[in-house]
């Protein structure tokens, strides 16, 4: 039995079957030029919006390299650094314990990752700048007795804050980062006589940090952005600063873009710096073919060796 | 001939599932020992037990002069902290299914691992030792690649040369050709009938009857669990005496 034709398309005889050098029409896309212009039409209202509005650009060139967003944007700057550094190294840390054959120190880590990427990080900021009320005295025999509010200015403050609540996040990926490389390397590792120390930092860590490279680079990008919120607890940072000049000139959507720009180019930068980063861990002869794949997609498991 | 490794009443179980049901099992040195048998017989866990990478349920492995994992005192076994069992653990070289080669090292890099960082040799001197070896399996010119870049036969070759690097008394390999597809199988099996010349103490689960019926100087046959044959490779493969040993091996020699 014959099947029914597609509506669309008459039956084509062989006699009728044109030669190899036939035109072909292309489909044409009437919807793409449609959407394409609707989007074009919405950039051009928004942008007039802003053209006509009540906005001094004159105001915004002007405060754009004042020198104390200049000194803000440092801080922000400053504190970013400080508190991914911690987060990274607490990433680590917890990210091992929580898988360590120890089930008290397990539960810790679990404890810690539950309660700080459980609670706003602004929340936390506020927590950390008032731990005085807590601990009035931070006293370590020997080495530091000083009053705590003297201890947690809001600069440390800031660092604890960001960098303990991005370490939350970090103990999960450093976690996921350590179980996707592959047992057997462990094993082997162990059956040359290397200790679970000299396997975790020799074979595990240098292959997990790699994978984790990816997401490190978010981490600074999102910690640039986050670092804003320390404007809060009276650090002086860019935002902070922006805050300060505008209640007196009143200003403010001119500062505020003001540090939109400064954002930006931040931004912007390191994620020029991660493309590279990643592309010169992608092109590492180290990293060829399969390894290259669990790069990019870090989570995913990477193929077992051998299995391919 | 004196003995390298001998095992006694191993029994191992995973949950409720005993896996390995008291083997004991004695080498010598020099000797080449094929452990065959169907899959699930326990022959790799029995493998890994020796070397403790499982830690046996019961009974123990001694392995020239020391059990591992434990030091015997008072007439009890005392287990042994973790640094110590991973030193007697490099005595044995063990060779992985999936070859387990480090991924972020080089061929050279693997090689001369464990030899620097366990047993605290310079590099120049691991890696003039480290070239020798991998001379001997023939991937001396491949030094500076790295595994995703090898063939399966090759990474094998490689994972005997890091075994060896250890200088180990005994050699354990863990069915080291059932991972490769089958034009790789030979250049493996070359190396360890090279090294079977050489006088290299080794224990070898596998499926490859030939190489068993070839190199072996014993055969042991593991089912469910259990040691149901061991003998000469002649005596066992051609004439096997428990019925279930006979199904086995006329099924993989069909």
């Amino acid at each position: 039995m014959r099947q029914p034709e597609p509506k669309s398309t008459a039956a084509v005889s062989p006699e009728d079957l044109p030669g190899p050098g036939v035109a072909v029409r292309r489909l044409r896309h009437p919807g793409r030029w449609i959407s394409g212009g609707i989007v074009l039409l919405l950039l051009a209202f928004i942008g007039r919006a802003f053209a006509v509005g009540q906005i001094q650009w004159a105001v915004v060139g002007q405060f754009l390299t004042a020198e104390v967003i200049i000194v803000g944007f440092g801080w922000t700057l400053l504190i970013s650094a400080c508190a991914l550094v911690l987060g990274v190294a607490l990433g680590f840390a917890f990210g091992i314990m929580r898988l360590s054959e120890n089930p008290i120190l397990r539960f810790a880590a679990w404890l810690y990752v539950w309660i700080f990427r459980g609670t706003p990080v602004l929340l936390q900021l506020l927590i950390w700048f008032n731990i005085a009320l807590v601990f009035p005295r931070l006293y370590i025999p020997g080495l530091v007795d000083e009053r705590m509010v003297d201890v947690v200015t809001p600069f440390v403050a800031a660092v604890l804050g960001l960098g303990v609540n991005e370490g939350s996040y970090l103990t999960e990926v450093v976690r996921g980062g350590i179980g996707s490389v592959d047992r057997g390397q462990k094993e082997a590792a162990h059956t040359l006589g290397m200790t679970s120390g000299q396997t975790m930092r020799r074979i595990i860590l240098p292959q997990t940090l790699r994978l984790i490279l990816p997401v490190l680079g978010n981490s600074a990008i999102g910690m640039l952005k986050f670092s804003s919120l320390a404007a809060t607890i009276a650090m002086g940072e860019m935002l902070n600063a922006a805050q300060r000049i505008y209640f007196i000139n009143g200003a403010v959507i001119e500062l505020l873009f003001v540090c939109a720009v400064w954002y930006l180019a931040g931004t912007t930068v390191l994620s020029i710096g991660q493309y590279y980063l990643e592309r010169h861990f992608g092109r590492d002869a180290a990293t060829a073919t399969s390894e290259r794949r669990w790069f990019k997609g870090w989570t995913r498991r990477p193929v077992v060796e051998g299995e391919a | 001939m004196s003995l390298a490794v001998k095992a006694v009443g191993i029994r191992k179980c995973f949950g409720s599932h005993e896996v390995l049901k008291g083997l004991d099992l004695e080498v010598t040195h020099g000797e080449v020992l094929c452990i065959l048998g169907p899959s699930g017989s326990g022959k790799s866990t029995f493998l890994r037990c020796i070397n403790h990478l499982e830690t046996p349920n019961g009974g123990y492995v001694w392995v020239d002069g020391a059990i591992m994992g434990y030091a015997l005192s008072r007439g009890a076994l005392q287990e042994l902290p973790v640094k110590q069992l991973r030193a007697q653990q490099s005595q044995l070289g063990m060779v992985f299914q999936h070859f387990n080669l480090f991924a972020h090292r080089t061929v050279l890099g693997n090689v001369i691992e464990g030899p620097m960082v366990v047993r605290g040799l310079s590099r120049a001197k691991a890696e003039a030792r480290a070239m020798d070896l991998l001379e001997q399996v023939g991937m001396a010119a491949k030094a500076a690649s790295y595994p995703s870049q090898l063939s399966g036969g090759q990474k094998q070759r490689v994972a005997i040369a890091r075994a060896l690097a250890m200088e180990p008394r005994v050699m354990l390999f863990d069915e080291p050709t059932s991972a490769l597809d089958p034009e790789l199988v030979g250049e493996v099996l070359e190396v360890m009938r090279a090294l079977a010349r050489g006088g290299t103490t080794m224990i070898v689960v596998t499926h490859e009857i030939r190489f068993a019926r070839e190199v072996a100087d014993r055969v042991v046959v593991m089912i469910d669990g259990e040691i149901r044959e061991m003998g000469a490779p002649g005596a066992v493969l051609s004439n096997p005496a428990d019925p279930r040993v006979r199904s086995f091996l006329s099924r993989v020699l069909a």
